[in-house]
């Protein structure tokens, strides 16, 4: 399961058609969408917490009382989000010698000249330091928010602790909206076929074979659907 | 309040000078409270509820004559009564009117991140304005000396307005009304200074309170409550007043180089991404690679 569930094709209705293969399951997808979801409504209403200039997020989203109400719990979907992903994807996510060969390779890698980087397995460099990033991030947010939530609870003789949690959580929050960048610029423009891989789960054989050649052959192996 | 730009400047065919031209105009104010001569009463706890419509809230002993152990969002004014034992083994039983200080840099207003929720006047009154308040409490996280109260039912916070709807109509405020004994007074800042120079030297000069002086801590610009202390030196003896109040570090750093930081990497992080889409582009996907040995299809 952690390795990547194949479902080869033509062999299940789910199919699309001859030559794809199945890059994220069903419930992989949803994880996905659920922590992605969540954190797009924190992050627009944290931006407005953030700045004066984009308050009008708050607004948009229902005024600042409102946004203010759910931005913690839908903190803390995210969190369970990352939570639930972390067990689907934690021995897809390691980082391993492979993985650093690809970061000492990542100027190629930006630079399109893809021939000069190393073949990747599922996922590669890039996409672990960002998965460990928000991953990292998030668990930092949620015990700085934890304690953002209910101030008053904070015992008089600790009442430095709160003007760090909210350094904690700003300073936090901006380095998983620099990932979220990255990762939103990759997705849409950078490597197409990814949208259509987590919103419907297929990729074809040679977005398979150029972007995740080691997982590609691993996948199609003869024997890998009865692993 | 002095209607500054109005102030008559030259009267036509007046004779003699135009009275109160060229006067001196204080527009801060201030409340000053000389803790050598409050009494704890409570008149005043019962006077801000009085002014502000609040009903008496349950009391909560806590084995001293202190009303409850902390201000409350419907509560703006706590006489802390704190037993005191001196280096030399005397004893003191000191009296302290808490509630905002309204400072001239204050903590909440710079953290607040809600649009008008927090506002400060020209004469020093810092207010919050609930219906802007979204709850945040990032006030709370802001302010040196603990004040903003949370009220969870509506979630807004309050704290004391120094009767900004009084002042504004040229009364003092409520609790200053209803002192007995002339510890809390009121008027322009420079006035209220001059005044607890004053007793501070009366102290000094003729009672054993030789370190006796005046509460108006810089590091918060100067506040528009302040106190004459017998003890200037030991503010926390007073149920916690800090020595040095600060706005807090982390807070400092968070609305001022975070968030410049913050915001260039966000900008130069959307801005890389569109030059490099530009100068570089999508990747393309190879469909044979003739280099490596095809990988081996799986039989459809």
């Amino acid at each position: 399961m952690s390795s990547g569930p194949v479902s080869l094709p033509g062999s299940q209705a789910a199919s699309p058609g001859a030559g794809r293969i199945e890059r994220y399951t069903f419930r992989e997808r949803i994880c996905h969408w659920l922590t992605g979801f969540a954190y797009l409504y924190c992050l627009f209403t944290g931006l407005a917490f953030y700045s004066p200039y984009l308050f009008w997020m708050a607004v948009m989203l229902g005024g600042g009382s409102t946004s203010r109400f759910w931005h913690p719990f839908l903190g803390l979907v995210f969190a369970a989000g990352v939570i639930w992903m972390h067990g689907i994807w934690r021995s897809d996510v390691a980082l391993s010698d492979a993985d650093r060969a690809w970061i000492d390779e990542v100027k190629s890698y930006a630079t399109n000249r893809d021939d000069q980087v190393p073949a990747q397995d599922r996922f590669n460099g890039g996409q672990k330091v960002f998965y460990w990033a928000m991953l990292y991030g998030g668990v930092l947010l949620l015990l700085s928010g934890l304690v953002m939530w209910f101030p008053e609870y904070v015992p008089a003789g600790l009442g430095w602790i709160r003007p760090l949690v909210v350094l904690i959580h700003s300073a936090s929050a901006l380095v998983t909206i620099g990932a979220f960048i990255i990762h939103i610029y990759m997705g849409i423009f950078v490597v197409p076929g990814s949208i259509p891989a987590i919103v419907h789960g297929f990729v074809s054989r040679d977005w398979a074979r150029t972007h995740h050649r080691l997982w590609y052959d691993r996948v199609t192996r003869p024997s890998a659907g009865r692993e | 309040m002095s209607n500054g730009p109005l102030e008559i400047k030259a009267i036509s065919g007046h004779a003699g000078t135009v009275a109160g031209r060229d006067a001196s105009r204080d527009y801060e104010v201030a409340k000053l409270i000389d803790v050598t001569t409050c009494i704890g009463c409570k008149a005043c706890e019962v006077a801000c509820l009085e002014w502000n419509g609040y009903p008496f809230r349950e009391t909560q002993f806590d084995n001293t004559y202190q009303t409850m152990p902390d201000l409350a969002w419907n509560y703006y004014n706590l006489i802390r009564f704190n037993e005191h034992v001196a280096e030399d083994g005397t004893f003191s039983w000191l009296m302290r009117k808490d509630g905002c200080l309204h400072c001239a840099d204050p903590g909440c207003l710079r953290a607040c991140p809600a649009d008008g929720a927090i506002v400060q006047y020209a004469n020093g009154i810092v207010d919050f304005q609930q219906e802007n308040c979204i709850g945040c409490q990032y006030c709370v996280t802001g302010c040196p000396f603990n004040i903003p109260k949370f009220n969870p039912e509506t979630k807004k916070v309050h704290k004391c307005t120094l009767c900004s709807d009084r002042v504004g109509a040229g009364l003092e405020p409520a609790c200053i009304k209803a002192c007995p004994t002339g510890c809390l007074h009121f008027g322009s800042k420079d006035d209220m200074k001059d005044l607890a120079n004053k007793r501070v030297a009366q102290l000094r000069e003729h009672t054993s309170h030789t370190n006796a002086g005046l509460y108006d801590p810089a590091g918060v610009g100067g506040t528009h409550v302040m106190y004459v202390l017998h003890d200037i030196n030991h503010p926390e003896a007073y149920g916690g007043l800090p020595k040095d109040p600060q706005v807090p570090l982390a807070v400092r750093v968070w609305k001022g180089p975070l968030k410049w930081l913050g915001n260039l990497a966000i900008a130069g992080g959307i801005i890389g991404a569109a030059l490099h889409y530009v100068r570089y582009g999508p990747k393309t996907v190879e469909s044979a690679d003739p280099e490596k040995p095809a990988p081996k299809e799986v039989s459809k």
